[in-house]
């Protein structure tokens, strides 16, 4: 079943009385339930625009939105979503269990319940414990961000969406939002989440979207849209004479000497065999060879640059 | 119900944590207490003056209370961006505008009845009664901030808190002079001016219905069916406004 879907969806903002902003430009997006979606983008692509589209925040210019088959315009089913805002915002005056039990009453969930779940909560995202009674403008970033996300599943929700999930925590803070982001993948939630750090996408998501500018610029599988293949490596030696350095240096893409050490960078995989075999009966000695991959970096560097030469 | 609860409890907690509610409040029992002391200075005249000005300070004091409180807990929650939170949850708009209402209301209520038993220890101790009249009185006052409280919030869900409180201010103005402002508009020379008169009288409130302050002060009787009237105009224009709160709010995109 399709969890999140999108047709042409567009928003555009009145920034004046005759200024138009068009911030998102006819988004047709399909993620099957179970999937871990990465939607990528540079500061102010959409990316929170199409959260807020998604979630009723703000109603589209035109275009349509469904959740699990239910048009986002329909209230009941946000039954069914969890959702973790840029910065999570929140009541300074209440306790951490006096705003789990608010939001957890949105939900009509019952009392005893109630108790129930906020306790799992709280141990899921680590809060348990001491500060539940403290309130929250007491709270450092990581500890709210906790929050934040313990507020976003209250509900158990089928469809996740969080939105910059790591902003703000440390690597420790990181990792333990990562581990919590794989329980839920593993007990087949829908997690749609937006962010920058490209790193934690490759390691989390199982396919990844691009928005540069208010359009989608690319979208697949993490292994379709990079090349993962070893097509460029760079091999570090020494030791090697002259001659046979300069049979290398005739099919290498470049070559630094840096002291007694010989750098060489090779594009594809047949000189770097070459060149392995020149070293080894040169008698020269190999120190490294680094495989070098394109990671999501590279996409994702290449498509804004392109979008901005475009324009 | 749920639902609505919750957030009428929420802005009930949060207005009562907030430090701007305690300072009004201390102010208007201090202008209560003094009335004493003014009571004192005119002889012959002390119980209405104690009266009038007691049943003055519940009013403003509710007003400010009503315009500064409501605008504040509803503008911030939009501010804050709390509210992105509350409606990704199964919460209609309407629910947030009625539970903020009520919460709104709860909290006036208890401020209103500070100040009204303070005010009626004080007639009670002066005057050894306290006449039905004087509860009839307050009441009416706290249905018209009941209203004032709806209008502020009708303002609130689509404009900046400054505008809303100098608009929702205006209307308490206007709308306790709304029959001398028929009186003069009958009177006017241009025809526009009529006409404008004409338009705020029946669109904002008339809030005399709300004051029967200098009856009270000098013992006459209400006319008849007065109370009554009074209290059904005040419930269907809060739901006219509250139904255009809920309209607008319905609407609107949150940045
Ligand atoms: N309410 C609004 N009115 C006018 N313009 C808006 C509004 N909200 C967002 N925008 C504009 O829309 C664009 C996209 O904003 P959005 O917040 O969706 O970006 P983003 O992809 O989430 O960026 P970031 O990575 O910085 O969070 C920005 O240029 C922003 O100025
Ligand atoms: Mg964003």
């Amino acid at each position: 079943m399709i969890a999140i879907k999108t047709v042409g969806l567009r928003k555009v903002f009145k920034t004046g009385i005759a200024k138009k902003n068009e911030v998102l430009k006819g988004l047709d997006l399909e993620i099957e339930q179970g999937e871990t979606f990465g939607y990528l983008g540079p500061n102010g692509a959409g990316k929170t625009t199409t959260l807020k589209l998604l979630l009723g925040l703000i109603y589209p210019t035109s275009g349509s939105a469904f959740i699990l088959g239910e048009s986002t315009r329909n209230v009941r089913v946000k039954n069914l979503i969890g959702f973790l805002p840029e910065q999570p915002y929140f009541y300074t005056y209440l306790t951490a269990w006096e705003f789990l039990d608010f939001y957890s009453q949105l939900f009509d969930i019952l009392g005893k319940f109630r108790k129930k779940r906020i306790e799992e909560l709280l141990s899921l995202v680590g809060l348990k414990g001491k500060c539940e009674k403290l309130q929250l403008r007491k709270f450092s970033k990581g500890m709210l961000q906790r929050l934040g996300i313990a507020q976003a599943l209250i509900n158990d929700p089928q469809v996740i969406f969080l939105d910059e999930p790591f902003s703000g925590l440390d690597p420790i803070g990181r990792k333990e939002i990562r581990d919590i982001i794989f329980k839920l993948k593993d007990s087949g939630k829908t997690i749609f989440f937006c962010s920058h750090i490209l790193s934690d996408v490759e390691l989390i998501c199982d396919r990844v979207g691009i928005l540069v500018d208010g359009q989608l610029r690319a979208l697949g599988k993490i292994e379709d849209l990079v090349d993962t293949s070893l097509n460029s490596a760079e091999i570090a030696f020494y030791g090697l004479k002259e001659g046979s350095k300069q049979e290398i240096r005739n099919f290498c893409t470049q070559m630094v000497d840096h002291s007694d050490k010989t750098l060489a960078i090779f594009n594809d995989r047949e000189s770097v065999d070459r060149a392995v075999k020149i070293i080894t009966d040169g008698k020269g000695s190999l120190i490294s060879l680094t495989p070098v991959r394109q990671t999501l970096e590279d996409i994702f560097l290449k498509e804004v640059i392109t979008e901005k030469q475009i324009s | 119900m749920l639902k609505i609860r919750a957030i009428f409890i929420n802005t009930f907690r949060e207005a009562i944590r907030d430090k701007i509610l305690y300072n009004l409040l201390i102010f208007a029992l201090l202008i209560i207490g003094c009335s004493i002391l003014l009571g004192t200075l005119t002889i012959g005249e002390q119980q209405k003056i104690i009266k009038d000005m007691g049943l003055a300070s519940i009013s403003i004091f509710g007003t400010l209370i009503a315009v500064f409180i409501g605008i504040g807990l509803v503008y911030k929650e939009i501010d804050r961006k709390t509210i992105y939170n509350i409606f990704s949850k199964p919460v209609h708009r309407y629910q947030f505008i009625i539970g903020k209402y009520l919460g709104l209301i709860l909290t006036l209520f208890v401020n209103v009845l500070i100040m009204a038993v303070v005010f009626l220890s004080i007639v009670y101790f002066m005057d050894g009664v306290v006449g039905f009249s004087l509860i009839q009185a307050i009441f009416l006052i706290f249905l018209e901030l009941m209203l004032i409280t709806a209008v502020a919030l009708l303002f609130s869900t689509f404009t900046t808190p400054t505008l809303s409180a100098i608009f929702t201010l205006a209307i308490y103005v206007i709308g306790h002079l709304s029959g001398d402002l028929k009186v003069f508009g009958a009177k006017a020379e241009q025809v526009w001016v009529r006409y404008v008169t004409q338009f705020l009288y029946y669109v904002i409130p008339n809030l005399e219905n709300f004051n029967i302050k200098g009856l009270v002060v000098y013992n006459l009787s209400l006319p008849d069916h007065f109370f009554l009237f009074s209290f059904l105009y005040g419930i269907l224009y809060i739901c006219i406004v509250l139904f255009f709160s809920i309209f607008i709010f319905e609407r609107r995109n949150f940045k």
